[in-house]
């Protein structure tokens, strides 16, 4: 075990007002310690000498939860392909290296403390149609839908996203394209999900036109930050779901009027 | 009822247009068509090379095709595409900027090219190139090219001399200049928008990802080089002169 001497640049905001950048050295950091880990430890040295400890949101640190966020030196979790910030070690990092700690910064995602950022519009929007809706009662049984081995997969990939914001921060307009197209691909792609499919679609694009998010350039940096490496190729069924729906909702309308009305 | 319904379709369109995804789709189905109409261009352009006889023919052929309307349904066509175009990605980039008021400190890009993140910036001067360029060859504006000594013979008719024009056109440096300069950008805007637009109409598969990409940058080139072939050849080489 080593001792890292690092520069540490640690955004400080408190909710409404402005925030700055402190600087902030942390010595003799072991270098098997987590990212969070060293968190803690400038924490604590905070704390002892009588300053405010650094806010930041952390939960399993087991890379599973999607609590866990902090844009570090430029990328969110950090410069380690799929891998979130509770997983990153600080061996990555050299003795005497400046370290830029940020939050995820998007209008969507105020900051509430430090690198706290408020991630609700990501719940609202699954609460406007993530969701497959299920009568109540005893579960069904497991096989009685047929469902592929292939479909099933792609499915599991999409739902692999833990939904922790980081393609909304490596996207320079801030979109969340990336997760909205995966919590609605992963139901879009699977026989539960078909018959609220075309609803399901609108109503999360919306809420997410809604929460002030930017608009996709197709750049890809999403792809690249996701500590889950959700694919580029959800976004591409969004699309096509969406354009699809959006033409059924304008041509047909809703079912009963069309032997109703007139 | 049928107003009623009329309004409901008007006002899902609306809907469609004011949401991200139903912008985006505007932008990449303009700019398929103006993609296909940027190639059209250069082989009809091309043609130069092939003496005054065959772009003098070409150029009367398209103003005189269904009876001279067919220019114009090409020219109205072509404005639409342009107006959408721009309009729909100039709110985009607006609620883009909008998204994230507060600038990291750091913010690195990983994967993206220059020319995605300067697609706002090329699109916006190559605006101002069509706007010189149609003043150019299709108003004639500030040069002689309406005059008497830009009319030819051609089967006993007398048509633009659309060769002479282009000749003379390039011959001027800053012209050239500004022609090839713009080219360069469009290259640039081609290499991002090509496969971009795949993408946004929903058509990009895992297997066909690197295809698209390859062929969008394939296609910007090829448009470079046929399109900046016209004024280095007549500019630095004295093609025609």
């Amino acid at each position: 075990m080593s001792l890292l001497n690092l520069h540490l640049k640690v955004w400080r905001q408190n909710r409404g007002q402005p925030g700055h950048f402190q600087d902030i050295e942390a010595k003799d950091i072991p270098d098997h310690a987590s990212f969070l880990e060293m968190m803690d430890i400038v924490n604590e040295r905070l704390i002892q000498a009588g300053q405010e400890p650094v806010a930041f949101d952390h939960d399993c640190r087991e890379g599973i939860c999607g609590m866990c966020s902090m844009q570090i030196n430029g990328i969110p979790h950090g410069p380690e392909k799929a891998t979130t910030t509770c997983q990153l070690h600080m061996r990555k990092f050299r003795t005497g290296d400046t370290i830029w700690i940020e939050p995820f910064r998007a209008t969507a995602f105020p900051v509430i403390k430090d690198l706290m950022v408020d991630r609700g519009a990501f719940d609202r929007i699954q609460q406007a149609g993530g969701f497959v809706t299920v009568r109540t009662g005893a579960a069904p049984d497991a096989n009685a839908i047929l469902i592929g081995k292939e479909v099933a997969d792609a499915a599991m990939d999409a739902a692999a996203c833990i939904g922790c914001g980081a393609c909304v921060a490596a996207c320079k307009n801030a979109s969340a394209m990336l997760f909205v197209s995966a919590k609605a691909g992963q139901l879009n792609s699977l026989p539960q999900g078909q018959p609220e499919k075309d609803r399901r679609t609108l109503a999360m694009v919306r809420q997410m036109d809604k929460e002030g998010f930017g608009n996709c350039t197709n750049q890809y940096e999403c792809e690249a930050s996701c500590p889950k490496e959700i694919s580029v190729r959800w976004i591409t069924k969004l699309n096509r779901d969406y354009a699809a729906a959006a033409m059924k909702e304008a041509f047909v309308g809703r079912q009963e009027s069309s032997d109703g009305g007139e | 009822m049928k107003i009623l319904s009329m309004s409901a379709v008007l006002d899902s369109l609306s809907r469609f247009y004011a949401s991200s995804i139903g912008k985006k789709i505007l932008v990449a189905l303009t700019g398929a068509a103006l993609v296909l109409f940027v190639l059209g261009h250069m082989i009809g352009n091309l043609l130069v090379f092939a003496g005054p006889e065959a772009i003098n023919e070409y150029g009367h052929m398209l103003q005189t095709a269904l009876h001279g309307g067919g220019v114009w349904i090409a020219r109205l066509g072509l404005l639409a595409a342009v107006a959408i175009h721009i309009i729909a990605t100039i709110q985009l980039t607006r609620q883009n900027r909008a998204a994230r008021n507060d600038a990291y400190g750091q913010h690195k890009a990983q994967v993206s090219s220059k020319a995605s993140h300067t697609m706002i910036w090329s699109g916006l001067t190559l605006l101002a190139f069509i706007v010189y360029h149609l003043l150019h060859f299709t108003v004639r504006a500030g040069n002689g090219f309406n005059g008497a000594a830009y009319k030819t013979e051609l089967h006993g008719e007398t048509v633009h001399n659309v060769y002479k024009m282009v000749i003379d056109g390039f011959s001027w440096a800053p012209a050239s200049l500004f022609y090839i300069i713009a080219m360069v950008l469009l290259y640039s805007h081609l290499s991002h928008g090509v496969s971009s637009l795949f993408q946004t109409l929903g058509l990009t598969t895992h297997r066909t990802a690197p295809v698209f990409k390859a062929l969008g940058h394939a296609y910007a080139t090829l448009i470079l080089v046929g399109n900046c072939s016209i004024p280095v050849a007549i500019w630095l080489f004295g093609y025609g002169r």
